[in-house]
């Protein structure tokens, strides 16, 4: 598919620009571009897209001025690649597995998780990581790369017990194509033909590090050839290719045609708009016109332009989903403020028994927090 | 962030963070030395997720201060081949609970260059990484794994509490030349400051230091935790009478089996704290060391301070899994009137 090549496309970055193979359906304006083909989405499916998009950006906003305000930890940012985060998701089917790094929280979000416990660990509590029975999702992974050969496991596992209608959905960064695990991960995926689908969020940056420096290959799609598998490239800013390109990859991870291997590796080609987390400062390594043209594909802006021309949306019905997004996150927001843990959950979980040893250990801690009281623990260290 | 040496001349000490004299004393390695150089995630123009390396990429260029791509195994790797060419490398991980990529490479190679070809090659490399809690970090960025690499003949392990050290301590490993894992105690990077001259100097790879003299007991500890362990003794020492000796151990591998069996001879009772967990942490081998060493003069259980046998917790609970000073006067107290 082509880029539309109109007069201004100079200002158009040259990571989805220069090439042509790149999956495009909507314009920067969220217009549907000449040649598209609109996946088939049904109306409701479209909304539905849209309100998780729209959810995602205020959830995002909201954590960030939390964070500032103290009552959110180190928080990582998605804006800008909320977009291609919710159509990935809802382009799966509810037996299928996510495994989403810790920027995927809209991901996390539209394949099942509540939002309260989005926000949980970010306060210091372990409860938002335990995730419900129903929802197939992995904890975020926070080591970088480790998901991969994970991922591919947990697929093989399914194709070996005769269960290919299940796939596996695995993000990963532009930075995580450098570690060793992806590679691993990536060969046994072609080797055993697994049915996984690995998306690489390219937001161009690795905290500090540009997406050049991660790789002298021209694309990170590419890389898939030399693992025997698919590899595509798609516009990430532009949730309609997302969910096109995602689909087809999940169906033919499935049901592969004749000659076919299971496995894709989708190059989301996005931009990092913010900080790589809020304790990052960008304007110490990039310059900050290089987001400007970025920010004017944004994904939110792009689908809703499109449901506007197709008439799916008005100005009615934007306002009552942003009423009720806005709604939803102050919700989630007030149940994770009221979170607390217990000092017991230390010691829970290590394994399925708390081990005698470590029981002593737990008593011994209650022993001290009745003799001393609790504000005696948190006397700073430093 | 200090200003870098070139700006300070003619002036004898700065008053620097425990960061600052990292950035400062790796300054003072590479204008010394050109075969030094720095390499890492983050490391160049962002001058590191910490800052320790900041202003080294605007001073030194991109050949000695270099932002590598997203690979532990392949920094470490990379770097023990450096190594072979004369040039001295400071790769850094840019967090200890990220190291474990590069562990094959650290151990199978880096720590055993040397007895693999018999003294022929060497690797005098020194891998810096921020390590321990704290500071209401997210998941793996709060590790303490000092006993892994402890564990490993070949290695040297060093763990800074000052300012003035971690200058000292940086260049004696940069000049070591075998491998030197060089963990900095992330919780106190800007805790306080300290008196660091411009110059440079070593602090000593083979010597603890005693922080504070005593004669009841002989507390032994390292890193972040040497303060609340001094601030423990203050207390105690005020509040009862109680008169510890605080051991820094700075290199936590060779051990200073020394200063460690001298103190307790004098005071024959000991307490150790660690943040790691308690299984298998450092703690057993100095209280095994004592024993070997100085079981007659022993007049009381040794006594470990230390994390839990499980992993650190959120932030919300951090504070109860490290010790505290709470935590270590309670020991203390326990073990001198036991
Ligand atoms: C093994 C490992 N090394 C280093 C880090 C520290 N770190 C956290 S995020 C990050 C950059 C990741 O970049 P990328 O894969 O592009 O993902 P993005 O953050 O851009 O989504 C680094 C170096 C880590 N988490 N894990
Ligand atoms: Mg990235």
């Amino acid at each position: 598919m082509n880029m539309k090549n109109e007069a201004g496309s100079k200002d158009v970055p040259a990571a989805v620009r220069e090439d042509s193979d790149i999956v495009q359906i909507l314009d920067a304006e969220g217009d549907v571009l000449p040649q598209a083909s609109v996946p088939d989405i049904s109306d409701r499916q479209l909304l539905e897209l849209y309100e998780t998009i729209k959810l995602a950006r205020h959830f995002d906003q909201r954590a960030i001025s939390f964070q500032r305000q103290g009552r959110l930890a180190t928080y990582a940012p998605m804006t800008g690649q909320e977009g291609s985060q919710v159509a990935t998701s809802l382009a799966l089917a509810e037996q299928d597995w996510l495994f989403p790094t810790y920027r995927e929280h809209a991901a996390k979000y539209a394949h099942g998780m509540d939002l309260a416990s989005l926000f949980e660990p970010l306060r210091g509590h372990r409860e938002g990581y335990a995730i419900p029975e129903d929802v197939n999702v992995m904890p975020e992974y926070i080591p970088i790369a480790t998901q991969v050969p994970q991922a591919m496991g947990m697929a093989w596992g399914h194709k070996l017990q005769g269960k290919t209608d299940t796939a596996v959905l695995c993000h990963l960064g532009d930075g995580a194509t450098s570690e060793g695990d992806f590679h691993e991960g990536l060969n046994f995926a072609g080797v055993f033909d697994v049915p996984a689908v690995f998306v690489c969020n390219n937001n161009q940056w690795a905290i500090s590090v540009p997406r050049e420096r991660q790789t002298a290959s021209e694309t990170i799609a590419e890389k898939a050839q030399a693992y025997g598998i698919d590899g595509v490239r798609v516009d990430g800013l532009d949730p309609l290719a997302v969910y096109k390109v995602a689909s087809e990859a999940l169906e033919k991870a499935r049901n592969p045609g004749p000659g076919e291997l299971r496995p894709t590796l989708i190059e989301s080609v996005q931009y990092r708009f913010g900080a790589h987390t809020t304790a990052d400062d960008p304007s110490v390594y990039r310059d900050e016109s290089e987001e400007e043209v970025w920010r004017d594909r944004d994904p939110v802006d792009r689908i809703e332009t499109y449901l506007y021309n197709e008439g799916i949306l008005d100005s009615d019905l934007e306002s009552e989903i942003q009423d009720r997004i806005e709604q939803e996150v102050s919700e989630a927001i007030e149940t994770a403020e009221q979170t607390e843990t217990s000092p017991d959950n230390i010691v829970e979980h290590v394994y399925e028994d708390v081990p005698a040893r470590l029981e002593q250990q737990r008593d011994e801690l209650n022993r001290l927090r009745e003799k001393y009281d609790d504000g005696a623990f948190s006397e700073v260290l430093e | 962030m200090s200003s870098t040496a070139s700006t300070q001349a003619g002036q004898k000490a700065q008053s620097l963070t425990l960061v600052e004299a990292i950035q400062d004393g790796l300054y003072t390695e590479m204008a010394q030395d050109d075969s030094v150089v720095v390499l890492g995630e983050d490391v160049g123009k962002n001058g590191g997720v910490f800052r320790a390396t900041d202003q080294l990429y605007e001073e030194f260029g991109e050949d000695r201060v270099i932002d590598t791509p997203l690979a532990e195994a392949g920094i470490v790797g990379a770097s023990i081949g450096l190594s072979q060419t004369g040039m001295k490398p400071v790769p850094e991980m840019q967090f200890m609970g990220f190291m474990y990529p590069a562990f094959d490479q650290i151990v199978s190679h880096a720590a055993r260059l040397r007895s693999r070809s018999q003294g022929q090659y060497s690797v005098p490399m020194v891998i810096r990484a921020p390590y321990g809690g704290g500071i209401r970090a997210p998941e793996h960025h709060s590790e303490s794994k000092e006993a892994f690499f402890v564990h490993e003949p070949g290695l040297k392990v060093v763990s800074p509490s000052t300012p003035y050290d971690a200058k000292g301590l940086l260049a004696a490993s940069i000049h070591d030349p075998d491998p030197v894992i060089f963990l900095e105690p992330k919780l106190i990077y800007r805790a306080f400051r300290e008196d660091v001259p411009t110059k440079p100097y070593e602090v000593s790879l083979s010597e603890a230091a005693v922080r504070r003299d005593g004669s009841d007991i002989s507390v032994y500890t390292w890193g972040a935790m040497t303060r609340p362990a001094l601030i423990a003794a203050e207390n105690l020492s005020q509040s009862r009478g109680i008169d510890a000796e605080v051991i820094d151990l700075r290199t936590l591998s060779p051990l200073d089996t020394e200063t460690i069996t001298d103190s307790f001879k004098k005071t024959g009772r000991a307490a150790i704290v660690h943040e790691a967990p308690k299984t298998g942490g450092l703690g057993a081998e100095i209280a095994t060391t004592i024993q070997e060493e100085a079981l007659v003069h022993q007049e009381a259980p040794i006594k470990r301070i230390a994390g839990f046998d499980a992993p650190m917790p959120l932030h919300s609970l951090e504070d109860y899994y490290l010790p505290q000073a709470v935590r270590i006067q309670d020991g203390i107290r326990e073990t001198v009137e036991f």
